[in-house]
């Protein structure tokens, strides 16, 4: 990374005067404050005490702020977009000079409404609470919103991991749907083909999803490695092929329902679906907790195994590594095999956990692509990747509320998720928005930039 | 920086020996011609395969006993596929190739056409044409896009994106101001809009071009789907019944026996869209701006060296490209169909994948557009005549057949030197 003020404060320098220190500060320097308290002399400058330097990193521009900032900027975006799409309150803001106490009411009711039933359909919703004191509702209706967080979690998971593993070793794996989808496809096979006592029966479908997934990453990992093909371009036309082969797979006979015309499979038996943790009027299920487990395994393999030096090596500089002995070979096939294994896993989750049990053309729904935005707000890390997951899981169960209560369409979810990743990707924007001063760490690394 | 210039793996294989590439190529093909003559003229049905020159089973046709020309074309197959293991001289290669191909498809088709349900063994050419234009054209729009943007050095994965917002604003200010042309600009503004924050962010922001496409086209399918809900479905006859361009016959040319009716009896687009391959061709080999948009694609610091402005001429280049692929979506909503939501469906990836089969050139993604809109419209005929060839393989065909391209398969692509790196001077 380059300093983009070159003219910071260097060390061999006389102290820097308040005017000038003024300046750095607003100058977004890097190096310029930790320089400072080492060799100025103590009495030159007040020597900061800790709630001012807390406030300071606060307001620099390192990844929790920018993160932070991202998303308000993004509800703001959000809200504009709820404003101007509502005819009735942009009629207010026709005679804005004369009575501007309607438009902005207005405004506020619809934005506040809509927002605040993002937050009660995800997090906590106190009208539950209140019932549960009240007897009126019991007390799962006070984890409803939890629950539904954590079912739309758990999936984005694992795309997210698989996004930002092969991030990680210098791939940019585009096909997380596509190894969700071929993930989907075998872990349903194996759940409604396969006749399996329970537990066995749960855990050969998983690991068919892994499969499933390993085999659409070995793909354009093999090409990529042998051929040189790039690996975005293969996997993106990956996706295409295999959502048609789910969409032909579904109407053959022995898959369909029979009992059915529409485009739908038989339904995975009860043996290889995965538990419900809190009851089954609730819908979170154990793939959450494989979620967690693989966020460590992923943590795991990442920093303490040699695969994963390796793979960061070869993500690091690829002839750097092969100089050094490392397969760029045989580590290109591997990372995307595992990313492949970790999107089918999550593929899996769609059909043995709760939010369906049989095959449609739509059974993926998003997660691979919505992987690779949880990926990039989780800065490709992996614990980062669980909490990412966790904020769109809640945009996505908050919107369901949002849609249903407040008549906004699901689709603001998406905008808001794109604008947050669209925020964090370009920190020096957000800088700018909210004058922030430079701090490290604040650009996200992983840019590629390889061209094709 | 924070942009590494890692080279690909791409070591490209140096060919040793007799097997070549081009000898490979030959074998596969020699195999896909054994595969028409043996297994399709072992299906074909001794019925007259008819072509007819018309929109219908009427007219003129070529005809042909459908198991002889199974058979035929098939041999033909072979024959080519031969040639090139045989070997032939460079030039000739994609000449031998194509005509290979061609007998394979035929072969394919005198199989397929001679099976169908008697009273429809017949293939109304006309028809198939035209179709083929039609589904081609956002392809063509796109894969133009792709073009400018990614010869001066900027990957453009947002096509889809840029084609959606297209087709929306096209819709809605077409419906708004009840005035077509209004819609034409207002769809060529929606797709620069998408170029503009691709632009933005990737050349002041230094964002990772593929990471902001990837963004932008969720972003386009959002704000386009919000706006689709809210506005378009509660008030349709306001917002999303846009004014559409009728057919513009061409006088003399529309009486051009088959390609008359199929190509210039259709409406805005299609021409426009052959006229900006020619245009854009012509001016990116012949013209000052081509050879400064190559450089910067090629070798921005040399350009820049050279004085050319890398960065203006990147920001113009990928502004077009959003006019061009907004006026590629209004293909859709102000000529055949009203908004939906998602509506391109993909359509904007298959544009990717026909710039890089078409290898970055004009001209190439015309001809890979068009393949894939045979592919597609194929499979719409074939799934008229209850083909036993599911329509979901065909459909997968443009998407195989840039993965074998990629791969090498097909001859080697070569994107520009620079596609995907930011330029920062100094």
């Amino acid at each position: 990374m380059s300093d983009p003020n070159p003219q910071s404060g260097s060390p061999d320098k006389e102290p820097a005067s308040e005017a000038q220190a003024a300046q750095t500060a607003l100058g977004n320097t890097e190096r310029a404050e930790p320089s400072t308290p080492g060799r100025s002399a103590p009495d030159s400058e007040p020597k900061p005490n800790l709630g001012r330097m807390f406030l300071d990193n606060l307001w620099a521009a390192n990844t929790f702020t920018v993160t932070l900032l991202s998303l308000v900027l993004a509800i703001v975006v959000g809200a504009v977009l709820m404003i101007i799409s509502d005819p009735e309150v942009l009629s207010t803001y026709s005679y804005i000079t004369s009575r501007p106490s309607d438009a902005l009411n207005s405004s506020w009711t619809l934005v506040s409404e809509a927002y605040a039933n993002l937050f009660k359909g995800s997090v906590f919703d106190p009208e539950a609470f209140s019932g549960w004191l009240n007897g009126d509702n019991g007390w799962q209706a006070v984890l409803a919103p939890i629950s539904e967080t954590l079912t739309y979690t758990a999936p984005l998971v694992f795309t997210g991991l698989a996004v930002a593993l092969a991030f990680r070793g210098g791939l940019f794996n585009i096909g997380a749907q596509g190894q969700a989808t071929v993930g989907v496809i075998l872990a349903a096979l194996a759940g409604f083909l396969l006749p399996l006592p329970p537990g066995l029966h749960l855990l050969v479908a998983v690991l068919a999803g892994a499969l499933g997934g390993a085999i659409w990453g070995f793909i354009p990992g093999i090409l990529k490695a042998r051929a040189g093909a790039h690996e975005v371009i293969n996997t993106i036309m990956l996706n295409y092929v295999a959502t048609y082969f789910l969409t032909w797979l579904i109407v053959q006979n022995g898959v369909q329902d029979p009992t059915r015309p529409d485009a739908i499979s038989q339904a995975v038996d009860t043996s290889a679906q995965l538990p419900r943790l809190l009851g089954d009027n609730l819908r979170v299920h154990a793939g959450i907790l494989i979620a967690v487990l693989a966020t460590w395994g992923v943590a795991w393999l990442l920093n303490r195994s040699t695969l994963g030096f390796e793979l960061r090596a070869v993500g690091a500089n690829p002839d750097a590594a092969r100089t050094a002995g490392i397969s760029v070979t045989r580590t290109y096939t591997l990372i995307m095999v595992f990313s492949g294994i970790l999107a089918g896993l999550g593929g899996s989750n769609m059909v043995l956990g709760s939010t369906a049990s049989a095959l449609t053309p739509l059974v993926v729904a998003q997660i691979g692509f919505d992987g690779i935005l949880v990926a990039l707000l989780g800065r490709v890390k992996p614990w980062g990747v669980l909490l990412a997951a966790l904020l769109f899981g809640a945009l996505q169960a908050g919107g369901n509320r949002m849609q249903s209560y407040s008549g906004i369409s699901l689709e603001l979810v998406t905008v808001l998720q794109a604008l947050i990743v669209i925020f964090i990707a370009a920190p020096a924007l957000v800088k700018a928005i909210f004058q922030l001063r430079a701090a490290r760490a604040a650009r996200l690394q992983t840019s590629l930039a390889k061209g094709w | 920086m924070s942009t590494m210039a890692v080279p690909d793996v791409a070591v490209a294989p140096v060919d040793e020996g007799f097997w070549t590439r081009n000898r490979k190529v030959g074998l596969v093909l020699l195999a896909l011609g054994l595969l028409a003559a043996v297994l399709f003229g072992a299906l074909a049905t001794d019925q007259q395969a008819r072509f007819t020159l018309s929109d219908d089973a009427a007219g003129a046709a070529l005809e042909i006993n459908g198991t002889i020309g199974a058979i035929l074309f098939g041999i033909i197959a072979i024959a080519a596929g031969a040639a090139l293991v045989a070997g032939v001289p460079k030039r000739w290669f994609v000449t031998v190739l194509g005509v290979g191909l061609v007998g394979f498809v035929l072969s394919f088709l005198c199989w397929q056409v001679s099976a169908a349900p008697t009273g429809q063994n017949f293939m109304p050419l006309v028809n198939i044409i035209r179709g083929t234009f039609i589904l081609a054209l956002p392809l063509i729009f796109g894969a133009l896009a792709g073009v400018l943007c990614e010869r001066s050095g900027v990957v453009n994965v947002a096509i889809e994106g840029q084609l959606l917002m297209g087709a929306f604003s096209g819709a809605l200010f077409g419906s708004l101001s009840g005035n077509v042309w209004v819609g034409l600009v207002a769809a060529a503004i929606g797709g620069a809009f998408i170029s503009l924050l691709l632009a933005v962010f990737a050349i002041r922001y230094l964002v990772d071009q593929v990471v902001i496409g990837i963004v932008l086209n969720l972003l386009a399918v959002g704000v386009t789907g919000f706006l689709y809900e809210r506005l378009m479905q509660t008030d349709a006859t306001k917002y999303n019944s846009a004014p559409r361009f009728g057919n513009w016959n061409i006088p003399l040319l529309e009486d051009i026996p088959v390609l008359g009716p199929a190509l210039f009896r259709g409406n805005i687009f299609l021409y426009l869209g052959l006229l900006l391959v020619l245009v854009i061709h012509i001016g990116l080999f012949r013209t000052r701006w081509g050879l400064r948009t190559r450089s910067v694609g090629e070798h921005p610091t040399a350009a820049d060296t050279l004085g050319v402005k890398v960065l203006r001429v990147r920001y113009r280049n990928v502004l077009l490209a959003g006019v061009v692929a907004g006026i590629g979506g209004a293909s859709y909503t102000l000529a055949l169909y009203s908004f939906t939501k998602n509506m391109i469906g993909g359509k904007g990836f298959i544009a990717l994948a026909a710039l890089i089969f078409g290898r970055w050139n004009p001209t190439g993604a015309l001809l890979a557009a068009l393949f894939f809109g045979f592919a597609d419209q194929l499979a719409t005929y074939l799934g008229a005549i209850n083909s036993v060839i599911p329509s979901q393989f065909l459909a997968m065909l443009p998407y195989l057949a840039t993965i074998l391209a990629v791969a090498g398969l097909v001859g080697r692509v070569r994107a520009p030197a620079a596609d995907g790196k930011p330029y920062i001077k100094g």
